[in-house]
């Protein structure tokens, strides 16, 4: 009897397509992508607004584009599903303890929508 | 077989056979199982050598999901075959030893790299000043103690390493969910003063920071332990950690 141990080797590129929980896992991931490429394109329109008016209206007519519209309604919506699903995950990072309890999952992803929501009132609100 | 009297349905089992005298690689065998309702998978694989191939290896020892040896897939997820219920499944059923771990023959897979991590992570109380007999036990509330309770009912089953892709990926260099769990367990008691030793370990590349937070780990716990809970955790405390030392250096333990 020898030991000769079989080592199975994992695909590197087709892993997540096993599970679905590793799926849905990818999904959040890729999403952020999504999030990355609107965070550089406000960039680009802080640096136009800094070269001047003229620079800064054209950057304004090339986001009335119907290809730009679509891919910010794309990020909108992944973008949303990227902070609900950081948003239900929340409490397993910041467990809160009240003397031999925990507070419910629901109070701590709930405290992250209330905050949230309020942010958003209040930018809207402001933008407006 | 006398079937029958077992009041029994013939459920087929494919079952990953390696045998590392004779097989180059693993292949799967068919076998026709007589089951009863009540059976879960480990009865289905005791019938199957006590009657039909006394060959087939496999681990197990309670049967009743304390031991945390008969860790398998069930299905291509990691079950333990005490709890997976034979009923509960439909058509065929494929049972392959723990993936992510080398196979030592059929469903044994080599446990060695999770003891050696295990041991990395000083997974015992450090007390900060150790006391003597006279000075009595390290006392501790039950709120104290309700901090790390979950944590600590790990069975070292194993199943959290083979559900966590990191740790295929990264070919067994991740620490893993179940090590840092049960080092964070430690961090958090109020009687431990170990921290400091098990961070060194944890909170590095191969440690905490090779987790994605997939969360399969803790899908997968038969226990509810939540590894990934206490991962993360980790890696906030690891974070405050990292600010106190470079912005907030008066602050210095």
């Amino acid at each position: 009897m020898s030991r000769r141990p079989y080592v199975h080797e994992i695909s590197r590129t087709a892993w997540f397509f096993k599970r679905p929980r590793y799926m849905r896992y990818m999904a959040r991931e890729v999403t952020c992508i999504f999030i990355g490429i609107y965070t550089i394109i406000l960039l680009v329109g802080l640096a136009r607004l800094s070269e001047g008016q003229a620079q800064y209206e054209g950057f304004l007519a090339a986001l009335r584009q119907p290809l730009s519209i679509m891919f910010h309604v794309l990020a909108l919506a992944f973008s949303l599903y990227n902070s609900f699903t950081w948003f239900n995950v929340a409490p397993k990072a910041l467990p809160i303890q009240v003397g031999e309890q925990f507070m419910p999952d629901s109070v701590v992803s709930g405290a992250h929508y209330v905050v949230w929501i309020l942010l958003s009132i209040f930018i809207l609100y402001w933008a407006i | 077989m006398s079937d029958n009297r077992l009041g029994a349905r013939q459920v087929e089992l494919e079952v990953l056979r390696y045998n590392p005298d004779r097989d180059e690689t693993p292949s799967y065998q068919r076998y026709s199982v007589p089951c009863k309702n009540e059976w879960c998978m480990l009865d289905a694989l005791n019938y199957l050598k006590d009657h039909i191939d006394p060959t087939l290896a496999y681990r197990w020892s309670c049967h009743m999901q304390v031991c945390g040896s008969c860790g398998m897939m069930i299905n291509g997820e990691p079950k333990l075959a005490c709890k997976a219920m034979v009923r509960d499944y439909e058509g065929v059923i494929r049972l392959e030893p723990l993936a992510h771990f080398p196979i030592e023959r059929d469903l044994v897979s080599v446990a060695d790299d999770f003891m050696d991590k295990l041991k990395r992570v000083k997974p015992y109380l450090i007390p900060a000043k150790p006391k003597t007999l006279e000075e009595g036990e390290y006392k501790q509330t039950p709120a104290q103690m309700q901090r790390y309770r979950r944590f600590s009912m790990c069975i070292n089953c194993m199943l959290c390493y083979a559900a966590c892709p990191e740790y295929g990926l990264t070919k067994s260099k991740f620490i893993g969910p179940a090590a840092i769990t049960l080092a964070h367990r430690y961090n958090l008691d109020s009687r431990d003063g170990g921290r400091d030793e098990r961070q060194e370990e944890i909170a590095t590349n191969e440690g905490v920071w090779e987790c994605t937070f997939v969360g399969a780990c803790s899908d997968v716990c038969p226990k509810h332990v939540d590894p990934a809970s206490a991962l993360q955790q980790v890696k906030v405390a690891s974070t405050v950690d990292w600010y106190l030392e470079h912005f907030m250096s008066w602050n210095k333990k």
